[in-house]
């Protein structure tokens, strides 16, 4: 057996032994506490192919990538890299080796400036032994133009919205010029847009040999790039096929084990009166003049770039990042929102397009996470929580969006991404909103759980919930909305009705 | 073929054992239980009797730091926020200084207020008490509105409150308090205290709203807010708790020593966030028990009193205290990083 150590001195001398496989990893176990994450799983990497990794929430894809990336150690199991046995003892490790990865959430640090997170741990030194900040700028201008990413090297990240923040993830990682590059979900926070442009960048790696994972919940992009793919069930391997061999039920039945009925089960339900009202409202330098009505079952979705102020807006009625000018009428009386706080009170929900920064209490424990907004005015009575009735409907409610876990008592940290965001869903729906505004619902969530969480927001709007919903997924906006507002630069372009709102006449008003 | 166990397995099983299986003070119990028995085997070594069968000696440990255990029972809550609280000791001699104004018996020559009759405890006792809020709500506002780091908010109260307490009697000690007052500080009544608090708090954290969202925003402050968490208000509610806790501190100490002097409680602040984070309170926020503190405040005790029997010099128990507390936060570093890798 080689030590890492070696295999990174082989490396540097060029003199690397060929092999059919870049990466094999057989018969790997992993436990967690009352959870098998992984069951005697293989998976074999190519040089020069895109290897779409398949599989449900909690399937396992995430822990299997992150033994690979040197931050697990397998319970059993081997790791040959080229051929030769390897024992990954950390990231760094890993990446001696040119095994780079993108996380499925961001790891950005927010007050530093793009450039500086890229080239953490390795900035560039001037003869004094300091960071070198003018080699660092060009390095990423370079880096920036060869990838024909247009971000400003010397922002701060938390200036960054979410989707370009992902884009310095990915510059990120191509700069360690690995040799195995895996993508834990990096199209979940893209538009179209974006995915295009990641899409090249993935092509040209892959005709420089090197072999790329791709982790997604998205079948059309499974089509479009990977060249295989493995799908896992329950922490169990199930098979590896050429994508070209297959059809998307194919995969979805490997995945499942079961057919998926109807994807979006959009239902008409009786639209009754205006609940929100949004008149000229504005957010200086953000977004102007955007008004719009949505009456009670009624599921206005919301289009657009990246960038173009449709979170912003969300924020905005939410009471995150108060207005600066504009009104905004509940049931026809105006009211003033200046914090989530009041927000729920006026009984609306918001869920985050960030997870980990806006949404989960990431120390806290499941039952904690969902209890959090509707101890605002429920299950207190005299300042005590009636922990009986509230850990009841928790269990209840989790049961419903099959959040995968042993027990509500575990961290939701150790969740896998997609039961993450479950139990944010649940946190909002126990609230028993009646504007509910969802950014980016279906977030790192699998097709099964998909159709599921569609059938919720339409049970919901039955029930009379005027839903906004804000998705980078077109088809799913497309499916789901009785009319489309579509966004561009911070100003409304547009707002179709379902039966004008198509593909193209979206993408025309979101590019204008 | 693999047998190295990797940071996060450690930390998994951490979190499996969490609240349903072991309690996660069993540890620091098991430190606590250690500690105690070093010194009795020293004891029987070097003094030549036992450290642990002396009722007396373990009744003045206890006693000793019950005003600690004060400070630090609202001190772990504003840590639990994420935040931190300097100026508790300050408050200490502050609300001493003040309370005992207000409790001199006109038996004796009155260095405040001479012409003022004996007053009922209940109104010197009231006055502290509302000294402390009032300070702990300057802190919580003042963190909260101008979002200054809590660190240099309290330290700022720090340097204020003390200067109160010097200026109060122009550094004169307060002497010659009412009976009633000092019985507050008599006999085992400063355990009482400690432990009526520690009860009350423990509850207030584990089941009550208050203490879900004190934790919740100590865990990710951002997400608190979305969630409808007025985080400002709740800030200004635990800061003014930790302020009115220190208070209480304050009377107890004056009323024990029967006098107020304008040092009383330095570096109280010090013992207390060490008793917090020896007690498995982290830093980072988020996570932290009463029950934990409660420990952490005992294994305090424990080492001065050892120490004191062992007759180790009072500088190098000074050292040796302040190794342990390094020790304790390191732990608590190492904690939050085996979680995160
Ligand atoms: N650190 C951990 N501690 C405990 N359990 C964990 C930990 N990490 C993962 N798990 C569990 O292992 C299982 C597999 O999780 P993993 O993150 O690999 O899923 P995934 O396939 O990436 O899912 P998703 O599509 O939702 O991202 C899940 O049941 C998860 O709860
Ligand atoms: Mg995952």
């Amino acid at each position: 057996m080689i030590s890492p150590g070696t295999m990174a001195a082989v490396r540097a001398s060029g003199a690397v032994p060929s092999s059919e496989y870049l990466l094999q990893a057989e018969g790997v176990r992993k436990e967690f506490p009352g959870v098998v994450a992984l069951d005697d799983v293989q998976f074999k990497l190519k040089r020069g192919t895109v290897h779409a990794l398949m599989g449900e929430n909690g399937a396992g894809k995430s822990t299997l990538m992150k033994i690979l990336a040197g931050i697990y150690t397998p319970d059993h199991g081997e790791i040959r890299l080229r051929g030769h046995e390897i024992q990954l003892k950390s990231p760094l490790d890993a990446l001696e080796n040119g095994i780079a990865m993108i996380h499925q959430e961001l790891n950005l640090m927010p007050f530093m400036t793009v450039s500086e997170n890229i080239w953490i741990r390795r900035e560039p030194k001037n003869r004094f032994g300091f960071v070198d900040h003018g080699e660092m700028h060009r390095k990423t201008a370079e880096l920036f133009k060869r990838l024909k990413i247009h971000i400003d090297p010397d922002i701060q990240v938390r200036e960054l919205s979410v989707a370009n923040r992902q884009m310095v993830e990915i510059a990120k990682a191509v700069s360690y010029e690995s040799d195995v590059l895996i993508m834990d979900e990096p199209t979940s926070a893209l538009t179209d847009r974006e995915v295009e442009h990641l899409f090249e960048i993935i092509r040209d790696l892959r005709s420089h040999g090197i072999g790329i994972v791709y982790i997604t919940h998205k079948m059309n992009e499974l089509f479009e790039i990977a060249d295989e793919f493995s799908v896992f069930r329950d922490g169990k391997y199930i098979g590896t096929h050429a994508s070209s061999d297959v059809t998307r039920d194919d995969i979805i039945r490997m995945m499942v084990g079961r057919e998926i009925t109807q994807m979006f089960p959009k239902e008409d339900v009786p639209i009754g009166e205006v609940v929100l009202s949004v008149k000229n409202l504005t957010l200086k330098g953000v977004f102007h003049d955007v008004s719009f009505d949505v009456r009670a079952g009624e599921i206005l979705g919301l289009a657009g770039l990246v960038g173009s102020g449709r979170s912003n807006v969300a924020e905005t009625i939410f009471g995150v990042t108060p207005a600066t000018s504009g009104t905004i009428a509940i049931n026809g009386k105006d009211v003033t929102i200046d914090s989530p706080n009041t927000a729920i009170r006026h009984r609306m929900a918001f869920l985050t397009e960030d997870r980990k920064d806006t949404g989960c209490l990431l120390i806290l424990d499941i039952l904690e996470n969902m209890q959090i907004a509707v101890l605002q005015d429920k299950f207190v009575k005299n300042g005590f929580v009636q922990e009986g009735a509230l850990t009841k409907v928790c269990e209840e409610m989790s049961r419903k969006l099959r959040v995968k876990t042993p027990n509500l008592s575990e961290r939701i940290e150790n969740l896998s991404g997609g039961n993450q965001q479950k139990v944010l869903i649940g946190r909002w729906l126990l609230t028993n909103p009646r504007i509910l505004i969802l950014d980016e619902p279906t977030r790192g969530i699998d097709v099964g759980a998909k159709a599921e969480i569609h059938r919720f927001v339409t049970e919901l709007a039955k029930d009379g919930v005027a839903v906004i919903m804000i998705s980078s997924e077109l088809p799913e906006v497309l499916g789901m909305s009785d009319r489309v507002m579509v966004m561009h630069e911070g100003r409304v372009t547009g707002i179709l009705d379902r039966a004008e709102a198509t593909q193209v006449k979206v993408m025309e008003l979101a590019a204008r | 073929m693999n047998t190295n166990v990797t940071a996060n397995d450690a930390a998994g099983h951490g979190t499996a054992h969490g609240r349903r299986k072991l309690p996660p003070e069993l540890n620091i119990f098991l430190v606590l239980i250690g500690i105690a028995l070093v010194f009795e085997v020293l004891g029987w070594l070097f003094v030549g009797q036992s450290f642990l069968m002396n009722p007396q000696r373990l009744t003045i440990m206890i006693l000793q730091v019950s005003v600690i255990g004060i400070i630090a029972i609202g001190v772990t809550q504003v840590i639990i926020t994420g935040g931190i609280d300097l100026s508790s000791g300050s408050v200490v001699g502050m609300t001493a200084m003040i309370a005992a104004g207000f409790a001199q018996s006109s038996t004796w020559s009155r260095v405040m207020y001479p012409a003022l009759a004996d007053l009922p405890a209940i109104v010197p006792i009231a006055i502290g008490l509302l000294i402390g809020l009032v300070a702990g709500l300057i802190n919580g506002a003042l963190i909260a509105y101008t979002r200054i780091p809590p660190f240099i908010a309290t330290l700022g109260m720090m340097v204020s409150a003390r200067g109160v307490s010097k200026w109060y009697t122009k550094g004169q000690p307060v002497s010659g308090l009412t009976d009633q007052f000092t019985f507050i500080g008599s006999g085992i009544w400063p355990v009482v205290i400690f432990l009526a608090v520690a009860v009350i708090f423990h509850i207030a954290l584990r089941y009550t709203r208050y203490g879900k969202f004190t934790y919740a925003i100590g865990a990710n402050v951002q997400a608190a807010r979305v969630s409808g968490i007025n985080v400002e208000a709740h800030l200004v509610k635990v800061y003014a708790i930790a302020g009115a806790l220190a208070g209480l501190a304050g009377l107890v100490t004056a009323a024990r020593a029967q006098t107020a002097q304008a040092g009383m409680g330095v570096m109280y602040e010090l013992d207390a966030i060490a008793a917090a984070v020896i007690g498995g309170t982290s830093l980072a926020g988020g996570v932290g028990r009463i029950t934990g503190t409660v420990i952490g405040t005992v294994i305090l005790g424990v080492m001065t009193s050892g120490f004191t029997f062992l007759r180790v010099d009072a500088y190098y128990q000074e050292i040796i205290k302040g190794a342990i507390i390094v020790a304790a936060v390191v732990t608590d570093v190492y904690r939050q990083k085996k979680r995160k890798t």
